[in-house]
């Protein structure tokens, strides 16, 4: 049984109907009690970091999270502010983040982008992949998502960094360290790449 | 590499959705949450919904039919029509809708914009710009569908909701709406020095040359268009449309390759 978890940040509709019609079980975790006999959790988020840190703190789910996530190791995925929450701190914002992954969040550096390159970094780019990874089984090298954000994932442990994307500068788009993933993109609003990728995950 | 992105925009009139003329003249095409599923079919870039009705009705956006969109929707949604207050926008945003488009409201209180910021994230906020040129050239800026004419002076205006924090601007010709013979590239011209957030421009594209056009010219832009989606033929035809995989790579490779 997968957890989507609504702390009131990001899509959690989207990733419901998707798993529906791919007849993977699923739940809707509000709070704590939502997490029992659960298997995977997706941490979507959008906004800014410390409005996500502080609902997810506030949703009183979180050390129930740590305890699934860092003792019983179960595979979680942040989707985009959900994916920088994982590291352990943001340029956006002061709190600190999960600091799972060793990374921080940066933001883009307007003097690399291009006069027609505008912030937030909005639509469809390619992806490049750096590694192989199960997450990315029947996804192909240059597959296309669906990206909105002004603030990108840095990791420390290259090993780490499972796919970039290019924008001004590349960046860590996917990552991977043993049960925690992170995606900068919206699988939930990729098309087919992007339910491939949520399908993948449903079968870690 | 960034895409430039290709966006139908679909206004909703008495719960059904029409194509105008110059903002005028609304035209029966279909039933919205159809036309949501023939796009998500053809892998649309994003899906834009205007209901043209809320503002100058003074009354709440259609929350009911929000949802039914947001939930069948599997590209990213924006979505505008009647929101005023941030606790609007905030609900909107919880139904599952990307981004949220405001536009009278952006005029009459700024105060808005930074609110709603706030609460969804300045890059879900997307402010849409009606305008019409005036006679003596320059243009003029609208809202409530086209019927009232604000004062706002269009370039303080763009570069003063930047300030705040938005995350797309949404250029409307009045002029060029359901023209279908392109856009006005005149007021691109004018204001895309102006712009350091997305642009998605509006208004008058009838061909997929003329969205190429556009891309050729500026790059990454978001080309958006109602009756380039939603006719066919001359006669204009009733007929949902949208480029599949291979006339998108075409249209982008032959204008657009960095």
């Amino acid at each position: 049984m997968i957890a989507i978890i609504d702390y009131g940040l990001g899509n959690v509709m989207a990733f419901a109907n998707i798993y529906k019609n791919l007849d993977i079980p699923f739940k809707i975790a509000k709070c704590k009690d939502d997490l029992t006999m659960v298997t995977k959790i997706i941490l979507p988020g959008v906004g800014a970091f410390d409005h996500a840190m502080q609902r997810l703190q506030e949703s009183g789910m979180r050390e129930t999270i740590d305890e699934l996530v860092l003792e019983k190791k179960l595979p979680i995925i942040g989707i985009c502010v959900g994916m920088q929450m994982l590291a352990q701190s943001s340029d956006e914002g002061n709190l600190q983040g999960l600091g799972w992954i060793d990374a921080k969040v940066k933001k883009f550096d307007k003097t690399l982008l291009d006069k027609n390159s505008p912030l937030p970094h909005m639509g469809w780019n390619s992806i490049k992949i750096a590694r192989p990874n199960a997450l990315m089984s029947e996804i192909d090298d240059e597959a296309r998502f669906y990206f909105l954000h002004s603030y990108y994932f840095e990791c420390n442990q290259s090993n780490e960094c499972i796919a970039t994307a290019f924008y001004g500068n590349d960046f860590t788009c996917i990552v991977n360290k043993q049960n925690i993933y992170g995606v900068q993109f919206h699988p939930e609003k990729s098309h087919h790449n992007g339910i491939k990728l949520l399908h993948n995950f449903g079968r870690l | 590499m960034l895409y430039p992105r290709i966006i139908p925009c679909l206004l909703v009139h008495n719960k059904g959705l029409v194509k105008t003329i110059k903002f005028k003249d609304p035209k029966y095409v279909g039933d919205p949450i159809n036309a949501v599923k023939i796009f998500n079919e053809k892998e649309t870039d994003e899906l834009m919904v205007l209901d043209i009705d809320a503002t100058r009705e003074n009354r709440e956006p259609d929350y009911k039919m929000i949802e039914n969109l947001a939930r069948e929707c599997r590209m990213p949604l924006c979505y505008g029509g009647g929101i005023k207050t941030a606790e609007q926008a905030q609900r909107i945003f919880n139904l599952g809708v990307e981004k949220i488009a405001i536009s009278s409201i952006a005029i009459e209180n700024q105060k808005v914009i930074k609110e709603i910021a706030s609460q969804v994230g300045n890059q879900s906020v997307v402010v849409v710009l009606d305008v019409k040129k005036k006679l003596f050239g320059g243009y003029d800026v609208y809202t409530h569908n086209g019927k009232n004419k604000s004062k706002v002076d269009l370039i303080k205006f763009v570069e003063e909701i930047q300030e705040l924090g938005i995350g797309e601007i949404v250029l409307n010709s009045i002029d060029h709406d359901g023209e279908m013979k392109g856009y006005d590239f005149h007021l691109i011209e004018m204001l895309r020095p102006l712009i350091h957030v997305p642009l998605t421009v509006l208004g008058g594209a009838g061909s997929l040359d003329d969205v190429g056009q556009l891309i050729k010219k500026y790059g990454i832009i978001g080309a958006s268009a109602g009756s380039l989606f939603v006719f066919k033929g001359k006669y204009r035809a009733v007929l949902i449309s949208y480029p599949n995989e291979d006339e998108k790579n075409t249209l982008i490779k032959h204008n657009y390759a960095k």
